[in-house]
């Protein structure tokens, strides 16, 4: 350890510290520093946990209750003090700062979107904003512009207050108040927990999407592991204690899971599980005649004819599909119109094939269409195309240097990476040594053994 | 009657206007008093259990008792009548705001810390305008309790309607005693209404849409 704290000198010195706009990734890296929770003389709920969130990445922390992972989570806000350990945001240590600071620049998204009842819609995304002194119309901007990046009309819903919202729509609100500030960090506690499986669904998709527009560092904790392979960049599978399992891609751990724990929390079916893996939008998705609502009608016939196709879709004007028409129902009308158009299933380029299949099998057809950011339309996919797609699925997933992660007690080493980039490395032999000379508590921690027994918290 | 109330028309007026003003300052000096107390409290068991267990027993206090008691160290007119009343105003208040604290949805606290709300402006902006509803609710049950209690205040010569009741009780049988008895508790009657009225306004206007009933 001595040797490492010329590093922690250097890293902070070198502040990068939450500054955004540095490459496209707007997210920050996280470390957490060989951190441990402890209450009174019980064991640790988490113990001398190293950690770190690569940033602009979504990191998925899954495990059985009571192995540590929201208290992980909490600790990174600090909502949960750390008994001993750092935390690092961006290369700045914010393990002394004060907690309401830090807090008001990390996006926090609970179960049921925890909105406050008493205020409304867009009170609740201005929360932030309005306590780091925002001027007024910035707020009301901010305010509606993240209401549109999360589906929901301002002008409907800014005034409405959260008992007058669905579930799913307070849970949108939820994480539209966290990305107010834009904070380059969002946690998110098993934020979907609590909605029906149709609308978790889609608030999964629609979370997909925000991270590819933001490119947020997102941490997000999830008992649900089918949630973690749809969702996650990398999956931390945590036992007891804070004692990770296994960190990797979502294609490692299926198809290496590192011990019999991981293949039993992984569950039965991990070859059906990577049918998960593969999205809509990773697999050719056909082009099909659409219309816009009011577009001249004849011309639209002219294109299908000269298409050689008997089916147009409509397009509401956001560019939503409304819904089929036919070209004879086409040419009675003067304006495309969709009065007559008939339903058909749509689903989410961000969907997984398994998702989309399922979506064809239940509404009996054998297309769909497919939307992408805020639902627009962007081609259709069939069954044969999924099919094709299963036919392809490697099995053998790509090596990808995985991020530091480890409850052994020693300390990774800082790298600024391409485009200053903060990344972490582990010195292999002195991790070895480390291990070796120090007969430290965390040796006996580090027995697979003792992680079976229990400790109190979550 | 009617030529006792056209008579008297403009000292009924004053001593109801007294009367009504004595009630509602107390009140407003009483709610104060309580959500301080209550926002020291209701983190601890112990110590709202203590808040409690006070404001059960200080409501079992006799009034009459405690103004004439009042009488030695304040001595008499409005002080010691502000003193009892807001005492007795208190007590329900506190026990609705410790309620109402207490059912604040832990959830929704740590939501706020976790947004960046420090512990003060998570109480003012969160916790007190949750509870304020149940608050309320204490305020008008303080405010009728003490319209009666205002009335008493007359024996140690406070203001109000009292000196009505007591003039014409100590008299019954005269001329205009009955009358005048008769008009105090009318008065004190159409004061509780008028009172109460408003703070059913005061909440109409203070208790946010979102968690109206």
């Amino acid at each position: 350890m001595p040797n490492s704290t010329a590093d922690h000198n250097s890293s902070t010195g070198n502040k990068v510290a939450f500054n955004p706009s540095m490459t496209e990734i707007t997210g920050a890296t996280i470390l957490l520093e060989n951190v441990t929770k402890s209450y009174g003389a019980k064991k640790a709920a988490v113990n001398q946990l190293t950690l770190e969130i690569p940033a602009g990445k979504t990191v998925m922390f899954v495990g059985p209750s009571g192995c540590g992972k929201t208290t992980t989570l909490k600790m990174i806000n600090r909502l949960i003090e750390p008994t001993s350990g750092r935390i690092v945001i961006n290369g700045e240590d914010v393990t002394t700062m004060n907690g309401d600071e830090l807090r008001r620049r990390i996006g926090y998204v609970i179960q049921a979107g925890g909105l406050l009842p008493h205020l409304t819609v867009g009170a609740n995304v201005g929360l932030v904003p309005k306590m780091l002194k925002w001027d007024k119309q910035r707020i009301a901007d901010r305010t509606d512009e993240l209401l549109e990046l999360v589906s929901l009309d301002p002008e409907i819903y800014r005034d409405r207050y959260p008992k007058e919202l669905s579930g799913g729509q307070q849970q949108r609100v939820g994480v539209a108040r966290a990305l107010a500030a834009d904070p380059p960090v969002l946690l998110m506690d098993e934020p979907f927990g609590a909605v029906d499986p149709i609308t978790r669904q889609r608030l999964q998709e629609e979370l997909i999407h925000v991270q590819a527009e933001l490119h947020k560092t997102i941490v997000f904790v999830t008992h649900d592991f089918d949630e973690a392979v749809k969702l996650g960049d990398w999956i931390v599978i945590f036992n007891e204690g804070g004692k990770i399992e296994q960190y990797g891609t979502p294609e490692q751990i299926l198809a290496h899971p590192a011990n019999e724990f991981v293949e039993d929390f992984i569950g039965s079916g991990a070859g059906l599980k990577q049918l998960g893996l593969t999205r809509v939008r990773d697999v050719d998705i056909r082009q099909a005649p659409a219309f816009t609502v009011g577009e001249d009608a004849a011309t639209a016939v002219a294109h299908m004819n000269e298409a050689g196709v008997l089916r147009a879709i409509v397009l509401d004007s956001r560019d939503r599909p409304i819904g089929w028409v036919t070209r004879r129902q086409l040419e009675r009308m003067t304006t495309v119109g969709a009065a007559h158009a008939r339903q058909f299933p749509v689903v989410s380029d961000s969907a997984t094939l398994d998702d989309a299949l399922d979506t064809m099998l239940v509404a009996g057809s054998s297309d769909a269409a497919v939307t992408g950011s805020r639902g627009a339309y962007q081609g259709i996919i069939t069954v044969q195309t999924v099919i094709k797609a299963i036919d392809h699925i490697s099995a053998d997933p790509e090596e990808v240097s995985t991020p530091v992660g480890h409850n052994t007690g020693a300390i990774p080493k800082l790298a600024t990476g391409e485009n200053g980039v903060i990344s972490y490395a582990m010195d292999e032999e002195e991790t070895a040594t480390e291990v070796e000379n120090d007969s430290a508590p965390w040796a006996e921690h580090s027995d697979p053994a003792e992680t079976h027994r229990g400790s109190e918290r979550a | 009657m009617g030529s006792y109330l056209s008579d008297r028309w403009p000292q009924i007026l004053s001593a109801s206007w007294q009367h009504f003003s004595l009630v509602a300052q107390c009140l407003l000096l009483a709610t104060v008093i309580a959500i301080f107390i209550a926002a020291l409290c209701y983190r601890s068991k112990t110590l709202s259990g203590v808040a409690n267990s006070v404001s059960a027993v200080g409501l079992t206090i006799p009034s009459f008792a405690l103004l004439g008691l009042m009488i030695a160290p304040l001595g008499f007119g409005v002080a010691p009548a502000v003193v009892v009343l807001t005492f007795y105003c208190l007590l329900p208040i506190l026990r609705n705001a410790l309620v109402g604290l207490a059912g604040v949805d832990r959830s929704l606290i740590e939501a706020a810390r976790g947004i960046g709300m420090s512990s003060m402006e998570t109480f003012f902006k969160v916790e007190l305008p949750m509870a304020w509803p149940v608050i309320l609710a204490g305020m008008r049950v303080s405010a009728q309790m003490t319209m009666g209690v205002a009335a008493i205040s007359a024996y140690v010569l406070g203001p109000g309607l009292g000196s009505f009741i007591f003039s014409g009780l100590s008299r019954l049988g005269g001329a205009n005693s009955f009358e005048s008895v008769v008009t105090a508790v009318v008065a004190v009657v159409v004061i509780a209404l008028i009172l109460d009225g408003l703070l059913l306004l005061l909440g109409r206007l203070t208790i946010s849409r979102g968690i109206r009933a």
